[in-house]
């Protein structure tokens, strides 16, 4: 099993640990729910040095990534700036999703997934081939998050002194490197924060430097809980080779502006658009006792779908879910929990930003039980 | 190493077993079952009366992450359930041994003595980790 830099500092800590994708990491430190309150409140940190981060270096890097990604980093006007897309097969199924950091015209940085590690790797290099660029892991790199209201204003005096400056004006998105370090004003919780990338052996500090500062360790479940009230997929679940971005809330992220940029995958998805996309995400809340999971069928008037993440809300108080419905139409549902069917909410992700509930909870629970 | 109070008996799936004076059954999860699963937020509790075998799931405890089923001990009668968890779930993570989530009436009252003693959970306990 892999481990990070900072292992020793997690089971130092007390931390529950797990293996996920190869990797031994942090379920929770203390409780989850209290780490998700941290995060949604005041500051939270995440070691998510366990993501894949590959550098794309050479004149042929943004003719490539024009051509490997659904999303256009042409889009981005200047360097130090930062696109989320998806990474298509030919078939418009999704093989990663990728936030990819323009660096300089020579070299952008791709985060991916940890579990896409190896596919990911081949499929880069194989896309390559005919483009003027060289492909590195920098698993030289640690990765720590830090998120929640206060994170960046305790995070910013543990900076090199060189970004300390520069991280002052930082734009959502944008970011700013230093001495091997990358400040991101990225994440995956629904706050503000950075995504902090530096040499895996000044990692342990940083993380004690900021523990000692009151900011709260947070693991893989807080992490999750985190990412669905904020609406943000997980690949795996939401997304997968067979399921296209189109069908997963994530049409904003495919740029089709540019007629001639003949990505990997556009074809399919201009197909799917002339032909009717088959499935919508939606977000689910449980009307009744229970929590939904994923797996679980769901019924609407018009057909089935099924639930692809659910859990607890920490901030709603309540069972939440990510699902794959046949349709945007309707408002209502039912979820198959242990063979009972209970009425669920529909609604638009995310549930939370930046610590407020974005959605209106129906109070009318009676209507439509079985 | 999780607590393993010894006036209890415990299950290979981590229930812990009460005898009361009355010769009845108190059941809930160990401190080792509510710190693998973290924070509970639902408890689905059996319905009273319902008639259980030995090792039949009767009752589910859902956590954050994960839901799992709870099983009865021994054959037996559900007499009573504790209401109190249908809102606070999290009473078994603060007070895993001071907070049943039924009470059953044994159909052997000697059934209990078959239960694993301290000893023996606290070496499954062991062996699992």
């Amino acid at each position: 099993m892999r481990k990070t830099p900072l292992n020793s500092l997690h089971h130092r800590l007390g931390a529950r640990m797990v293996e996920f994708a190869g990797w031994q990491m942090p379920l929770r430190y203390t409780s989850e729910i209290e780490e998700h309150l941290a995060v949604r409140h005041d500051a939270g940190m995440f070691d998510v040095s366990h993501m894949t981060r590959i550098d794309i270096r050479g004149t042929g890097a943004i003719e490539f990534l024009r051509y490997l990604l659904a999303n256009d980093v042409a889009k981005l006007k200047q360097a130090s700036r930062a696109l989320y897309s998806c990474m298509l097969n030919e078939q418009g199924g999704i093989i990663d999703d990728v936030v990819a950091f323009y660096r300089d015209e020579s070299h952008f940085r791709l985060v991916t997934n940890a579990a896409t590690r190896e596919k990911d790797w081949v499929w880069i290099n194989r896309q390559a081939k005919d483009f003027e660029v060289g492909i590195y892991f920098r698993d030289d790199l640690a990765m720590i998050a830090v998120q929640g209201p206060n994170a960046r204003e305790m995070t910013d005096g543990h900076l090199p002194a060189a970004l300390q400056e520069q991280v002052k004006t930082l734009k959502p998105f944008a970011f700013a490197e230093s001495e091997s370090w990358m400040a991101a004003r990225t994440g995956y919780t629904g706050e503000d924060g950075y995504e902090l990338m530096l040499p895996n052996e000044q990692a342990p500090r940083l993380w004690e430097a900021l523990l000692e500062c009151g900011v709260q360790p947070c693991g893989l479940v807080a992490r999750d809980t985190l990412r669905m009230e904020a609406g943000f997929n997980l690949y795996g679940q939401e997304m997968d080779e067979d399921i296209s971005p189109l069908e997963c809330g994530l049409a904003r992220t495919v740029a089709l502006e540019s007629p001639d940029r003949k990505f990997i995958g556009r074809s399919a998805l201009e197909r799917q658009l002339a032909m009717g996309v088959k499935w919508w995400r939606a977000g689910l809340i449980l009307q009744a006792p229970g929590v939904l999971r994923r797996g679980q069928k769901v019924k609407l008037a018009s057909g089935e779908g099924e639930i692809t993440s659910g859990g607890f809300s920490p901030t709603l108080q309540s069972s939440i879910a990510l699902a794959r419905l046949p349709t945007t139409g309707e408002r209502q549902c039912q979820v198959e929990i242990r063979g009972c069917w209970k009425l669920a909410q529909i609604v638009q992700p995310p549930f939370v930003r930046h610590g407020k509930i974005m959605i209106e909870i129906a109070t009318d629970k009676g209507d439509h039980h079985e | 190493m999780s607590d393993v109070p010894r006036e209890l008996k415990y299950t290979k799936n981590h229930e812990w077993v009460r005898r009361r004076d009355d010769g009845n059954l108190a059941v809930g999860i160990t401190d080792h079952a509510q710190e693998a699963l973290g924070d509970l937020v639902y408890v689905e509790l059996p319905e009273t009366g319902r008639e259980v075998k030995a090792g039949e799931a009767c009752a589910v405890v859902e956590s954050v992450k994960a839901a799992a089923d709870i099983y009865s001990p021994v054959a037996g009668t559900i007499i009573d359930v504790n209401q109190v968890l249908a809102d606070m779930p999290e009473l078994i993570n603060e007070n895993p041994y001071g907070t049943h989530i039924f009470i059953l009436k044994p159909q052997d009252p000697a059934a209990w003595e078959t239960l694993l003693d301290t000893e023996e959970y606290a070496k499954l306990l062991s062996e699992e980790s």
